[in-house]
């Protein structure tokens, strides 16, 4: 019988990442189907006509994308254990306002690390890029996550990008444990449960396939 | 005791008027307080600290940022009356996805077309634009409402650029009655609803503006 959850995956993916270590934080049987992104499936095509992105999740047949909106999919109909959202409005829309802006600066700025030739530009990048680390430094404060007292939400949606801090030092010349101590505990901390340990990327690995790019690009 | 509601918002705003059609919606008592964003009042700034943008919504003291989240948060304090989205997770996953495309796609081409010289960038800007709302046409299909049966949060995300058709028109020199029949015939029946054609900015104050900004970077 087909799999009543099915993920269209990539391992290197931070946003498939975040649905995987959601599924995994309610104890969900799932089956993980990885896309080749320069050879996309008819079945992605058919699932995400809009975006043609992963992760799409596939649940009895019916597609939901974009990783921040399956999360709360996946904390709202299997909402017996491991709450991922508050159940407080005012605890919930401040979890959505830093999913939101998670999203809009760190990949964005980072990626610009390997996708753009040394200079002003990639500067600017990087200098925005630790700005938002700090932000978020500042919002952790002295408590063990994001979300408070427990992993919720906002720490699937950021730590999957903890994978990516050795590619940001090596790249942006940085050493986050001195511009970030806090985030880096935390990302530690973080790495401790089996969910996210078993769903990130290897950091190495994705230095090389950033390497790779920059190769590709020829900068 | 009644809630105090304050709306941080401005004038000419695709995402503020998304609040206040949410808090008609619900039959609510507000306060709209105006910013002017080139000298932003002290209580945007300690509202919003990290963004320093409107629209924020201030209940009881305590601030609320980003408009999508905001008008989830109505949905889910004042959730006895007019629900904004579906009760079914499916359903709202796909509201929240179109709700999350209005914003990747129509603010940003919105925001090219608004400056984009005469010819072949404005061109461009305009085709970017048009394909984006026939996406949407066809999601809308046949229903009277993107929501479906009822008027619901994907359709209020939308309609507060149906006040910003006029300027599209005038700039991209296009009819949307001829090119996106179905979406201007859906916004003139949202525009029935009280909520929204009190919510929504004046289509000639915001082609104005748009002539004004143009006036300024010299296009």
């Amino acid at each position: 019988m087909a799999s009543e959850l099915l993920l269209l995956d990539f391992n290197f993916s931070p946003f498939a990442a975040r649905v995987r270590i959601a599924l995994e934080e309610k104890g969900l049987e799932y089956e993980s189907r990885e896309e080749d992104l320069d050879n996309k499936s008819p079945l992605l095509l058919e699932m995400n006509p809009v975006y043609k992105q992963v992760p799409v999740l596939i649940h009895k047949g019916k597609p939901i994308s974009e990783s921040s909106i399956i999360v709360q999919y996946i904390d709202e109909v299997w909402n017996h254990k491991s709450p991922l959202l508050p159940s407080d409005p005012y605890e919930r829309a401040h979890a959505r306002f830093w999913v939101d802006y998670i999203d809009k600066k760190i990949y964005p700025c980072g990626n610009k690390l390997w996708n753009l030739p040394k200079g002003e530009a990639q500067e600017a990048a990087k200098e925005e890029l630790m700005e938002s680390f700090k932000t978020l430094e500042a919002e952790l404060g002295d408590k063990p996550y994001l979300g408070g007292n427990t992993f919720n939400f906002v720490d699937i949606t950021l730590i999957p990008f903890y994978s990516y801090f050795h590619t940001f030092e090596k790249l942006g010349n940085l050493n986050m444990v001195k511009e970030c101590p806090k985030l880096v505990e935390w990302g530690q901390r973080c790495m401790h449960k089996e969910s996210v340990s078993k769903s990130v990327s290897d950091p190495i690995a994705v230095y090389e396939a950033a390497l790779e790019i920059i190769r590709d690009l020829g900068f | 005791m009644a809630s105090e509601l304050i709306l941080l918002e401005m004038k000419v705003s695709p995402f503020a008027p998304r609040v206040k059609i949410a808090l008609r919606e619900k039959g609510l008592e507000f306060e709209a307080r105006e910013e002017d964003l080139l000298n932003k009042s002290s209580l945007l700034l300690e509202m919003n600290p990290v963004r320093k943008q409107i629209p924020v919504l201030i209940h009881n003291g305590k601030p609320i940022c980003d408009s999508f989240t905001i008008v989830q948060y109505i949905d889910e304090v004042w959730n006895h009356k007019s629900p904004l989205l579906p009760s079914d997770p499916f359903e709202r996953a796909r509201a929240r996805f179109w709700a999350d495309y209005i914003d990747k796609k129509i603010y940003p081409i919105a925001k090219k077309l608004w400056i984009a010289p005469e010819g072949e960038s404005m061109e461009a800007a305009k085709k970017e634009l048009l394909e984006s709302f026939k996406t949407l046409e066809t999601e809308l299909g046949e229903q009277p409402y993107f929501g479906g049966k009822s008027f619901g949060a994907f359709d209020i995300s939308l309609i507060t650029y149906h006040c910003y058709f006029h300027a599209f028109e005038r700039l991209g020199n296009f009819s949307m009655v001829k090119e996106c029949p179905k979406l201007v015939e859906w916004g003139e029946r949202c525009m029935e609803k009280e909520s929204v054609s009190k919510s929504l900015c004046d289509p000639i104050a915001i082609y104005e503006e748009a002539l004004e900004t143009r006036r300024i970077l010299g296009v």
